[in-house]
């Protein structure tokens, strides 16, 4: 049994199928890579998984036990965080109080909160920015807040979502050491992302996919050689 | 806006002093009913200002307070005052039973939602005779001949109201109070269960609104189905407290609350006797326009937009 | 038995005329996302033009239409353009400050008649207001039957608009997805304008065929703002054939409630079914037809 996986995981949304058939198996300290065509049913693959909508058919596990129809906030409270593709900040609240909020995830107290979310923040590199409101922040900085945030729930395996898309390159090197140091903490990724580099860097195994089905999976070298996955692309860096 | 502590003494001690100062049963009465409105102004804006959850049928708390305080007189033969310690619990299980019904809604529906449970309430009200009295109402006699203790009692529940609504804000709830009013759906991915979060604040909020309820039933000695579950008079005027004051602050409601009354009140009298009678007929006119205004220009109230309004106000200043 | 062929007969033909009250509120929640509150006063206002049209003109409620239909119309785009419009650039705490202005909206409209018309209630009696149409022992009361008619007609030419018309095409496109629209050259922000005046338009048409049948007074605007999001929900928001049927529904259900339960408790009826359709069915009707 991995320490994540799905079998045979199935959503149909009334005729359209989103996510076909997949299963995978991600182990414990991995960074593993899902990558695919734009509408290849990436997020919803996240959706699902956080509990956002029950899948159709199949099944998920998550250290051996199902996380079939639990809702969103019980899927975080097992230990499954995850950041947004389209940014969500807590717009009226500050950047200290965004962590905060996630804290409160395993922490009870006002200070253990503060304690936890000023911890992170220093990890993310936002601590110059703690008392800036949310809404304000360069999206580079939305980013960093949507990790820091997930951070801050103390999850054991984090679902990160093209948390690279829209940076410059320097923004980009500083997000991939960033997530470099999430895994160095002992933490389990998914990662969605749509640039080459950071994917073939990064992860340990990879799963592309295309009309929600399974590609290609294997190792980045495996997976950038597969004949199915540049044909997906086109060629596409 | 975090208040300066000798202001807050001020305050108090003013709240304290004001009947000896004013000696006049018509002030008093008008401040009696402002701090009842303090009470239900401030629930009110837990779940809507701070939680997102826009209620406009928060009569059904203040008419379900009320009436278990008119009840506890004439089914079971106690004393009214009773209700004041009920009239809070039972509206609270009348909240959690509209927020199972209504949260799955989000938005507006959900606000048409609470419409339509605060008309069958009042519906029932009007129709169930034999356990409310229907349109006859329930009508009890005044403990106090004096305003007094009235006014004593009304000055001590608004405080507890707001100390309690101040220490859920700058707590654990607070913060996921807001993150539910700000992005429901990241607040769920932060492991804020949004159902249970949305039904406490429910909970918090039609506590106090019954208890002004009870003690609305206590003060005037009358109620009946159009008075306590009145969608214009109740409802809709919590939430013009709320958003004149300022949703999503502590001194917003409080100062709307004052706001409110007070213009009612001046509306009511013809500006206290200087406006031919026609005027005290358009108070509702008035609020109509008021609403439509500061909803156009100053949709963050009073407290919220006290920036704007300095700035309007320093602007003029420059000129002369 | 044939008292329940009469129930549902006197039912369907009033749900005809719920049916545009509901088209009106469904079309502007549809386009503009929000709940126009002030709905029912809108229609309160076009039965106070029609009455005094009748009282002061003698000209007869139907040709009222010709009135009443244009001038609301043209009160809900000054509404939409000046008051409601602008609240979507203001970024407030309260996402529901186009609801909330409807209802400030519809109390300053129920003031205004108030102050010019007291609160009296009037009527429309029309030399045919009493006089019946007989299908064997079954009585149709003849306004009624009018005004179902005329609802009728109303109902499909906003359906020929909506479906073979440009403009009518753009509506629609902007409430499926405003955006999407606006890039595609539709001007946005001028069909916001205009549905708001549709629906004006129709619920005041509603309101003028209903005044023969019905009594007037000021507060009339809330109890039909009401019926109007009852028809919407049960229908399912935003959906026009949805509106035909929530009014049909609602109209037989209130018709059944009065004639078996009580007439006093005949509104609560509607009540209690947007309630169950809420806890039960929370996309409305249109989720059974799959429309």
């Amino acid at each position: 049994m991995a320490y994540f996986q799905t079998e045979h995981l199935t959503k149909n949304f009334g005729g359209l199928i989103a996510v076909n058939d997949l299963s995978f198996q991600v182990e414990q300290g991995q960074i593993f890579g899902l990558i695919g065509p734009n509408g290849s049913g990436k997020t919803t693959v996240f959706n699902l998984i956080t509990g956002y909508y029950p899948q159709t058919s199949g099944t998920m596990r998550f250290k051996g036990s199902t996380i079939d129809g639990l809702p969103t906030w019980k899927v975080c409270k097992l230990g499954i965080g995850r950041t947004f593709q389209v940014v969500k900040p807590l717009r009226r609240m500050t950047v200290l109080e965004n962590v905060m909020t996630s804290a409160f995830n395993r922490r009870q107290s006002m200070q253990a909160a503060r304690e936890k979310a000023l911890e992170v923040l220093e990890f993310c590199e936002l601590s110059k920015k703690l008392d800036y409101p949310a809404k304000g922040l360069t999206i580079g900085d939305r980013k960093r807040l949507e990790i820091a945030r997930a951070l801050a729930t103390e999850p054991e395996l984090i679902l990160l979502d093209e948390t690279m898309a829209g940076l410059t390159p320097q923004e980009q090197r500083e997000g991939v050491e960033l997530i470099r140091r999430v895994r160095d903490t002992g933490k389990t990724i998914i990662i969605v992302e749509h640039i080459m580099h950071v994917i073939m860097n990064l992860c340990d195994r990879i799963l592309c996919i295309n009309y929600g089905q399974e590609i290609a999976l294997g190792t980045p070298a495996e997976v950038a050689n597969n004949q199915a996955v540049i044909e997906a692309y086109l060629g596409k860096e | 806006m975090r208040i300066n502590r000798w202001v807050l003494l001020g305050i108090v001690l003013f709240f304290l002093a004001f009947p000896v100062l004013v000696p006049s049963d018509y002030y008093r009465h008008i401040f009696i009913i402002a701090l009842m409105w303090v009470l239900i102004g401030s629930s009110w804006n837990l779940l809507a200002g701070f939680t997102g959850q826009v209620s406009f049928g928060h009569a059904i708390f203040f008419g379900t307070g009320a009436y278990t305080a008119g009840l506890c007189v004439t089914k079971l033969g106690i004393s009214a005052w009773w209700g004041i310690l009920l009239g809070g619990p039972v509206s609270t299980l009348v909240g959690l039973f509209i927020g199972w019904v209504c949260f799955r809604l989000r938005g507006p529906y959900f606000a048409l939602a609470t419409i339509a449970v605060g008309e069958i309430f009042r519906l029932v009200a009007i129709d169930w005779r034999s356990f409310t009295e229907g349109m006859e109402g329930i009508l009890i006699i005044q403990t106090f001949r004096s305003k007094l203790p009235y006014y004593y009692l009304g000055v001590a529940l608004a405080a507890l109201c707001m100390f309690a609504i101040h220490r859920v804000v700058y707590s654990k709830w607070g913060y996921y109070f807001v993150a539910i009013r700000e992005d429901q759906d990241a607040a769920e991915s932060m492991g804020i269960s949004a159902f249970r979060y949305k039904s406490l604040s429910l909970m918090i909020s039609s506590f106090f609104t019954g208890l002004a309820g009870a003690f609305y039933m206590n003060y005037m000695a009358f109620i009946d189905p159009h008075v306590v579950f009145n969608l214009h008079d109740i409802s809709i005027m919590a939430i013009l407290v709320g958003i004149i004051g300022g949703v999503g602050t502590i001194w917003g409601p409080p100062v709307g609350a004052f706001i409110m009354v007070f213009l009612q009140e001046t509306f009511r009298s013809s500006f206290f006797g200087l406006f031919p009678r026609w005027v005290s007929e358009s108070h509702v006119l008035a609020f109509g326009l008021l609403v439509i205004f500061v909803i156009r220009y100053l949709a963050n109230g009073v407290i919220g937009d006290w920036p704007k309004i300095r700035r309007l106000w320093t602007r003029e200043k420059a000129y002369s | 038995m044939e008292i329940l062929v009469q129930t549902l007969v006197s039912g369907v033909l009033i749900g005809g005329i719920y049916a545009l009250i509901g088209i009106g509120m469904t079309l502007i929640m549809g386009v503009m996302k929000i709940i126009n509150l002030a709905h029912g006063q809108l229609m309160m206002v076009a039965m106070y033009i029609t009455f005094v049209l009748f009282e002061y003109f003698g000209l007869d409620p139907y040709f009222s239409l010709l009135v009443s239909m244009p001038a609301l119309f043209l009160l809900g785009i000054f509404l939409q353009k000046y008051l409601l419009n602008p609240l979507l650039k203001v970024d407030s705490i309260l996402p529901e400050n186009q609801v909330l202005m409807t209802v400030g909206i519809g109390m300053v409209l129920t003031e205004i008649i108030r102050f010019i018309f007291r609160s009296d209630y009037r009527s429309v009696k029309t030399a045919y207001s009493a006089t019946a149409l007989y299908i064997g022992p079954i009585s149709l009361n003849f306004p009624m039957v009018v005004a179902f008619g005329i609802a009728l007609l109303l109902t499909a030419a906003l359906f020929f608009f909506l479906l073979k018309t440009d403009l009518g095409k753009s509506v629609r496109a902007t409430a499926q997805n405003a955006d999407a629209a606006m890039i595609m050259g539709i001007n946005a922000h001028w069909i916001t304008v205009l549905t708001y005046g549709l629906g004006s338009g129709l619920v005041a048409a509603a309101g003028t065929l209903l005044l023969p049948i019905y009594y007037l007074f000021p507060d009339i605007g809330g109890p039909f703002t009401l019926k109007a999001f009852v028809i919407t929900m049960l229908g399912g928001m935003g959906s026009t054939i949805g509106a035909i049927l929530g009014g049909v529904v609602l109209g037989v259900a209130e018709s059944l409630g009065a004639t078996y339960i009580s007439m006093a408790l005949k509104d609560a009826v509607g009540l209690v079914i947007f309630l169950l359709v809420l806890i039960f069915l929370p996309g409305g009707l249109k989720t059974l037809t799959k429309v």
